[in-house]
């Protein structure tokens, strides 16, 4: 090893901190960047579908947009609870980080519980045709995000009530909060594809 | 090895290449084909003298003898300026050769799909492992089916329309056009001229299963009066045998499976889904550009297809010797 | 927890408060990797992680290798019976599969995976768990495959497995789904990869290694991470739409229910042109290394080449279309990738151009890696132009899946990869391992390389224009191809012979090679200033970065950074740009659960292609690994 000399002590730097100054940050937003693209070509394949296609849905009828709507609205509401979680997770507010993931577990599951009733008012099955395949396939994706992303907060709320819950673990909070808009925010493009492209 | 000597060897390869025709790229027999072989062989020459003059300037950057450098870090910052500029000029000149290498390939691509008024159609259908040829006509008695070549006058605009029945072929006869893929749920079309006559060899590009290597097409370019003698003789239906021993194989061939995939026009024989055998004793090769046409050849191909193309979808069918004999005399004859 | 409290804590000793040999060994022993085979799978070491991934690359590398030479065996003759149709179609997508996969992609990343934190002035990379876990995905994503190969099973539809010949109706059988499943499973790994480099080239640097002084390695590993994320999730896409055809019915790819084959092409090659390029940056990374260190004088165009690197990054993603020339698309439509596709040329061209410059305004030491490098300068350089040729749509139509592209890709990536590799592998070893390899097998490695390799592939380009497709398991003999074949064959056999040349250097120098020391080619960057092998902390202390080569710069005592913790794994974490140190972030101590999450959702995909409800029950599996990876153990880097 090279010999050395000591040029600057770094011995007051915190250990830990929120946004872009963590790792767990950018890994998160990496993350998302590939997801994204995948939603990204999943786009784009429905929408070279529809090109080949001189008809386009290949279904007698267009998706039951209700369900849908219902579960974008309570999507875009999400944003306030899950703006609260990160807001107090940066003010390592305890007791409110623990109720407010709470409250996202709550949304997080009906949801869930939502996306699987808009399955069945899809008004086509994947194996009909490619245009079933690829409202299942989009809808399908963004789904697996909202389970995982539930399964995620779940977990990060069961650790907030055990002695773990301090320090970086307000900074793992705040990224899943991240984590959450972009779950929100790449929805929004699937939902118009999904319910009303169909009926345009 | 050296650098100059390689350099040399593709031009002796090329030309060596050029002398072939058969099935090469650059032995051009169409004016499509000499578009395309002038193309190549401007893109070889300028890139050529690229890859040279790149492999002569690091030759000199080698072989200069600088002192030593025992501080790396000290360098001559007006040196490195000139060095900066002489790669900044390089970098603008790949720019325009690029553009210009851009330029005529476009130019090129539009004579090479220009479209002009064709005189004749051909349907290709591309099937593992075989060509499915239908000339068409306005007047649908005039249209009709056979396999693995096409026939076509010379000087005349050829429209070819491609598609698949199964998986993706490509349509490939490099003396007379490059190639287009046969795709299921799409039609393709291309258009090609040949020059002179001749035979020009052509074979399946694209990876389509066991046999893509097993699946030629001939391409006979002929003077119009030729042409249009293969084509009568083509649109009648088979002749019926006259010498017993093809009367024989006639009545085999009609109470053996063959019938269930093969046609003969005039007989009973109707199958789809293989190629038509009307008039196969007049065509040039058997199982699509496999074997030449005999009858040896014939009855070695009934006798045992999976011997000679592996996962062919052609049966083996037990045949008494006489029968087999009979048939491949029957079919040979069916000229 | 505030910093005052942290210094409470009487287990925080840090490094201001001990020197020495001390140091080294408390860092050692808080970094190292402990004994027994449980502490070998949880360790998340980067250089251990990193040695593995070599080895198993390697290995492929060596499947692949033979895996072509049975194929040059059959080729080598017409109408040779050496191996059949479907034993041959196998092999050549075993191969290509293994190449592109199983060796190019992932030792590209290996050999980042050892030197990005080393070059940095990091102590591990960021998400180390991650990094393990993607290393065993890697791994047995390649083993399904090969032991699906050896259980006939193996893929046989080619390594971009167009449809509907890979579809369930033309390729029924397991086959394609083992492809399909495994390329999902092991670009996982790929993926997680990237991301974690991006994080620690952009987080982890050095105090000091501002952008203009990050080494042109870590560039090109930084660009080809982009590249990954922005072009990986297509292949995932697409094979999952693959097996989604194939095992449950639906129909992306069947044209008469609404689907289209071409989308699969569109969807692979959005993927596959940038794939090329996730394998020539790196390999562009290790030109530039090399080229510096032999030159003996600091990169000329450093701005340019880091440019280049980019602007090829974007570039590649403007290409895919120049694979389907052929089927028919709008011919403006294709003209326009012919201009992409030719742009291309500028920035590569830019990069031969600097490095040439480099190397004539320095002092050329002419020891094996830069052997390697002016192999790759002229072999690639004419790969590079025959894909200028393939870039032109009226070319193409004539060369496309011809022998000429074999020759061309194989130009470009053995000439544009391989051999940059090859001469890295000399240039680095000695700090992998600590021992030199020997130059004289070097030198004979090199020159059969070199010359097997122009055999082998040179008369490919008359073969293609001679009419000779790609992908086929024997020829006629009025053909007129066998010569040329035979020569090829010939080149193979050589070039192979100079891999087990290689192979043997590697594992002799490995035993007995000369003792090599921190910097025994006397090169500028951050690896160098460490021992050779490196501690497992690579570093006592943190370095301070004050130029582009700071072993160059700083020919005393290396000016470095103190107050890191020395009894936790403690990380410097820094602003993006100016690597301004912000953060004492810790690093993730070692964990068996990488492994158990990469047990459990390999199980899920291999459960898949026999039933879809293997991806519900496998849920549960994945579900409690990955919950056992990141529930806090208590440790300091934990709870800190």
């Amino acid at each position: 090893m090279k010999a050395h000399r000591l040029a600057e002590d770094l011995s007051a730097l915190p250990t830990y901190g929120f946004g872009t100054s963590m790792t767990m940050w950018w890994g998160t937003l990496g993350f998302c960047a590939l997801e994204g693209m995948g939603f990204a070509l999943a786009i784009g394949a429905y929408l070279y579908l529809v090109h080949v296609n001189a008809q386009w849905p290949l279904a007698d009828v267009p998706p039951n947009h209700w369900p849908g709507t219902i579960l974008t609205i309570i999507l875009l509401a999400s944003i306030w609870p899950n703006l609260q979680a990160e807001r107090r997770a940066r003010e390592e507010n305890l007791p409110a980080v623990r109720r407010w993931l709470i409250v996202m577990c709550a949304l997080g599951a009906l949801l869930v519980a939502i996306r699987f009733y808009e399955f069945t008012q899809l008004n086509v099955r994947w194996d009909q045709n490619a245009y079933g395949s690829i409202t299942w396939i989009i809808l399908g994706l963004h789904a697996a995000h909202l389970l995982t992303d539930l399964g995620d907060t779940a977990v990060l709320a069961a650790l907030m009530f055990t002695r773990h819950a301090k320090g970086k673990r307000f900074s793992d909070v705040e990224d899943n909060a991240f984590y959450w808009y972009f779950v929100v925010g790449s929805w929004l493009p699937l939902y118009l594809l999904v319910y009303w492209v169909p009926r345009w | 090895m050296s650098r100059f000597s390689l350099f040399l060897l593709p031009a002796i390869g090329f030309a060596l290449a050029g002398c072939r025709g058969w099935q090469s790229a650059l032995d051009a027999q169409g004016p499509q084909a000499s578009e395309l072989a002038w193309l190549f062989w401007i893109f070889t020459w300028v890139l050529g003298a690229i890859w040279l003059a790149v492999m002569i300037a690091l030759a000199a950057a080698l072989l200069r003898s600088p002192a030593s450098r025992p501080d790396p870090l000290l360098v001559n910052p007006a040196q490195d300026r000139r060095y900066a500029a002489v790669v900044a000029s390089l970098a603008v000149a790949t720019g325009v050769v690029v553009l210009v290498l851009t330029g005529l390939s476009v130019v090129s691509q539009r004579n090479l799909f220009r479209v002009e008024e064709e005189a004749v159609t051909i349907r290709v259908t591309g099937r593992q492992w075989w060509w499915e040829i239908r000339y068409e006509e306005a007047d649908a008695s005039r249209s009709f089916t056979t396999a693995n070549e096409i026939h076509l006058p010379v000087g005349k605009p050829v429209k070819i329309i491609l598609n698949s029945a199964d998986v993706i072929h490509s349509f490939w006869v490099p003396s007379l056009m490059g190639k287009q893929d046969l795709i299921k749920g799409q039609e393709n079309d291309i258009r090609l001229v040949a020059d002179r006559p001749g035979i020009y060899r052509g074979q399946c590009a694209e990876f389509c299963g066991l046999q893509h290597a097993h699946m030629g097409i001939l391409a006979v370019a002929e003077s119009q009066q030729d042409f249009e003698r293969w084509r009568d003789a083509q649109i009648r239906p088979a002749e019926p045998p006259g010498d017993p021993e093809r009367q024989k194989g006639q009545a085999a061939f009609l109470t053996q499976p063959c019938i269930m995939c093969h046609s003969v026009r005039g007989t009973p024989a109707g199958g789809k889904v293989a190629p038509d055998l009307t008039h196969v004793g007049s065509r040039k090769y058997l199982a699509a550009g496999t074997l030449p046409m005999s009858r040896g050849n014939l009855a070695a191909w009934i006798v045992d297809p999976h011997g000679i193309k592996p996962g062919v979808n052609m049966p083996t069918i037990k045949l008494q010797p006489d029968d087999l004999n009979a048939i491949a005399s029957y079919l040979e004859g069916l000229k | 927890m505030s910093d005052a409290l942290a210094r409470r804590d009487e287990r925080d000793l840090r490094d201001t408060m001990v020197d020495g040999s001390e140091l080294h060994a408390r860092l050692a022993k808080t970094w190292g990797t402990g004994r027994g085979l449980i502490a070998a799978l949880s360790t998340v070491d980067h250089k251990i992680v990193a040695r593995r991934y070599l080895v198993t690359a390697f290995v492929f590398l060596f499947l692949g290798g033979l895996s072509a030479a049975a194929m040059r065996i059959q080729l080598a003759r017409p109408e040779n019976q050496f191996i059949g149709p479907d034993l041959y179609n196998q092999l050549f997508t075993m191969h290509g599969t293994t190449m592109m996969f199983l060796f190019a992609v992932p030792v590209m990343e290996a050999v980042g995976i050892y030197l990005v934190p080393l070059m940095l002035g990091t102590r591990n990379i960021a998400f180390p768990r991650l990094n393990a876990f993607s290393y065993w995905v890697f791994l047995f994503g390649g083993l399904f495959l090969w032991v699906a190969f050896i259980l006939n099973i193996g893929p046989d539809v080619g390594w971009f497995a167009y449809t509907p010949l890979s579809g369930p109706q033309y390729s029924p059988g397991k086959r394609t789904d083992v492809w399909a499943q495994m390329i999902t499973f092991t670009e996982i790994a790929a993926l997680a990869t990237a991301v974690e480099f991006i994080v620690t080239i952009l987080k982890q640097r050095a105090p000091g290694m501002t952008l203009d002084r990050i080494p042109l390695f870590v560039w090109a590993i930084l660009v080809t991470s982009f590249v990954i994320v922005f072009a990986m999730p297509a292949v995932m896409v697409a094979s999952t739409m693959l097996i989604l055809d194939r095992l449950i019915g639906t129909h992306f790819f069947n044209p008469s229910e609404g689907g289209d084959s071409l989308l699969w092409q569109h969807l692979f090659w959005f993927f596959g042109h940038p794939e090329v390029y996730i394998i020539f940056l790196p390999a562009a990374g290790m030109v530039s290394s090399i080229v510096v260190a032999f030159a003996r004088r600091p990169a000329l165009g450093y701005l340019p080449l880091v440019l280049s690197l980019i602007a090829v990054g974007f570039l590649s993603f403007g290409l895919w279309v120049h694979h389907m020339f052929t089927t028919g698309l709008p011919q403006l439509g294709a003209a326009f990738f012919t201009a992409n596709s030719m742009l291309i040329a500028i920035p590569n061209g830019i990069q031969i151009f600097c490095w040439i410059a480099t190397l004539w305004g320095g002092k050329p030491v002419f020891r094996t890696p830069l052997l390697f490098v002016l192999g790759f300068f002229f072999i690639f350089v004419l790969g590079g132009l025959s894909g200028i040729m393939l870039a032109s749509v009226p070319i193409d139509t004539q060369v496309h899946d011809t022998y000429f592209v074999v020759a061309h890709f194989h130009y470009v990536l053995i000439g544009g990869a391989v051999f940059p590799l090859l001469g890295a592998v000399y240039y680095w070893f000695p700090k992998i391992t600590g021992r030199m390899m020997s130059e004289r097998l070097g030198r004979w490695n090199f020159w059969l390389a070199f010359i097997g390799f122009n055999l082998a592939f040179f008369p490919m380009h008359l073969l293609g224009l001679q009419g000779m497709p790609r992908r086929v398991y024997t020829y006629q003999p009025e053909m007129g191809w066998g010569t040329l074949n035979l020569l090829a064959t010939i080149g193979s056999v050589i070039l192979l012979i100079s891999f087990v040349l290689f192979l043997w250097n590697v594992v002799s120098s490995n035993r007995r090679g000369e003792i090599a020391g921190d910097n025994p080619w006397d090169a500028g960057t951050l690896e160098w200033a460490t021992s050779s092998p490196p501690p497992p902390q690579n570093f006592d202390r943190i370095p301070l970065v004050t130029s582009r080569e700071p072993l160059w710069a700083e020919r005393g005592p290396l000016p470095v950074v103190g107050g890191l913790a020395v009894d936790m794994r403690q990380v410097v974490v820094g602003t993006v740009t100016e690597a301004r140190p912000i953060l004492r972030e810790s690093s993730p101590e070692p964990s068996i659960w990488p492994l158990f999450a990469a047990i459990a959702v390999g199980g899920t995909f291999l459960g898949s292609i026999f039933t879809p409800w293997a991806v519900v029950w496998g849920s549960i599996p994945v579900a409690i690994t990955l919950i056992g990876w990141f529930w806090p153990s208590g440790s300091p880097e934990d709870e800190k």
